[in-house]
């Protein structure tokens, strides 16, 4: 019972760090970087997400209660959000997408995930919080 | 059933040849309201699609698309690989009973459902939905109202789709790139309503060459639109919207 988490970044290195730093915070939770245009450029490959969602889910085919609760899916831009979404339809894993800012919403979600209740939905409202962070 | 999925490979050939052609004029369009790769891009995706096409061990249309629509996917890159590639591979399931009007109607309405919702885009924002519907509702009522043979329908469609990419250059884009350019994206003809355009017209040339018929000339003069009310509402609804932030791609 276990909300699984994909960071999906058009850089390949900066979906990593953003996984690496949101990972500080995940204790346990399945975390999973994506990015890249697959032929070491810029941009994102619904294929690609697709084999994130399904690592970040975990054993869905486990019998009993041990399947994941899902994934929360962090974004950048653009095309990467239109790419994610077709992954989503592609992939047989339940997962929505947070309307939140990258890197902040991966953390955020990250330790939402942490929590022994959480949902797909409490993860995904912590993840979208992230929004109204004010820095200065 | 084998025939067809060898029809449908060979449409994907002209395509990719029609796009190749193509490149330099699609990019020019796109660098006046975009971000100059459209033609580089649709022509590396449609080159990679054909080599998986012509993979497909006795191809199925179904499977064509499909295959099609996935190397389009991980190869156009941008908001193009998800609007042209995506879109196909969920229509594509359509053509499993094989090419008939019917499920030709079928995969032409998931398609442009599919663009739509992806895109967020409506009529009259100034993207290729501005030439996919018209050429979709066209082909639909032909068909279906008016009783037209298969590459009659496919003819006035892709006459509709004609104007319909004329249409996108007086307007202000609202989706995609070209809206981030505001008033100055008028006057400017969008290239994904154009490369739109361009796949159905060799969609028409191969289905032709197939059916052993000419290709039928239509009288643009009396379109088939004008008295399709659905079209009128949906402009006037697109028309009318302040769409929130514009779908940018990379």
């Amino acid at each position: 019972m276990s909300v699984g988490l994909v960071v999906v970044s058009h850089s390949a290195r900066a979906a990593e760090g953003i996984v690496e730093i949101a990972a500080e915070m995940a204790g346990e939770t399945r975390i999973e970087a994506v990015g890249g245009d697959g032929r070491g450029g810029i941009g994102t490959v619904p294929d690609d997400i697709e084999d994130a969602l399904v690592t970040a889910a975990g054993d869905a085919g486990d019998e009993g209660d041990d399947d994941g609760e899902g994934v929360v899916v962090l974004v950048d831009l653009g095309s990467a959000v239109m790419n994610a979404e077709v992954a989503i339809e592609l992939a047989d894993v339940d997962a929505v997408i947070a309307d939140a800012p990258v890197l902040e919403g991966a953390v955020n979600a990250a330790v939402a995930a942490t929590d022994p209740n959480a949902t797909l939905e409490s993860v995904r409202e912590q993840a979208e919080a992230a929004g109204e962070i004010s820095k200065v | 059933m084998s025939g067809e999925g060898e029809a449908v490979v060979a449409a994907v050939e002209a395509v990719a040849e029609r796009i190749e052609s193509e490149r330099d004029h699609l990019t020019d369009l796109d660098s006046a309201i975009g971000d100059a790769d459209h033609g580089g891009n649709m022509a590396r995706g449609w080159a990679k699609a054909v080599d998986a096409a012509r993979d497909i061990e006795d191809p199925d249309p179904e499977t064509v698309a499909k295959t099609v629509g996935k190397t389009l996917m991980s190869e156009v890159g941008g908001a193009s690989g998800p609007l042209f590639g995506g879109s196909l591979v969920f229509a594509g399931a359509e053509l499993a009973d094989g090419v008939t009007p019917e499920t030709v109607v079928a995969f032409a309405e998931t398609y442009l459902a599919k663009v739509e919702d992806r895109g967020d885009a409506r009529l009259g924002d100034g993207t290729m939905v501005d030439a996919l519907t018209p050429a979709v509702h066209t082909f639909k009522k032909s068909i279906e109202v008016d009783d037209l043979d298969p590459l009659s329908a496919l003819a006035k469609a892709v006459d509709a789709a004609e104007r319909g990419v004329a249409f996108t250059v007086p307007i202000r884009a609202r989706k995609g790139r070209a809206s981030y350019l505001g008033w100055r994206s008028v006057g400017h003809q969008d290239p994904g309503a154009t490369s739109t355009l361009f796949i159905l017209e060799e969609v028409l040339e191969v289905a032709a060459d197939r059916l052993d018929g000419e290709v039928p000339e239509t009288d643009a003069t009396s379109p088939t639109i004008p008295d399709d009310a659905e079209v009128e509402d949906v402009e006037a609804d697109g028309a009318g919207s302040d769409g929130p932030a514009p779908e940018g791609s990379e």
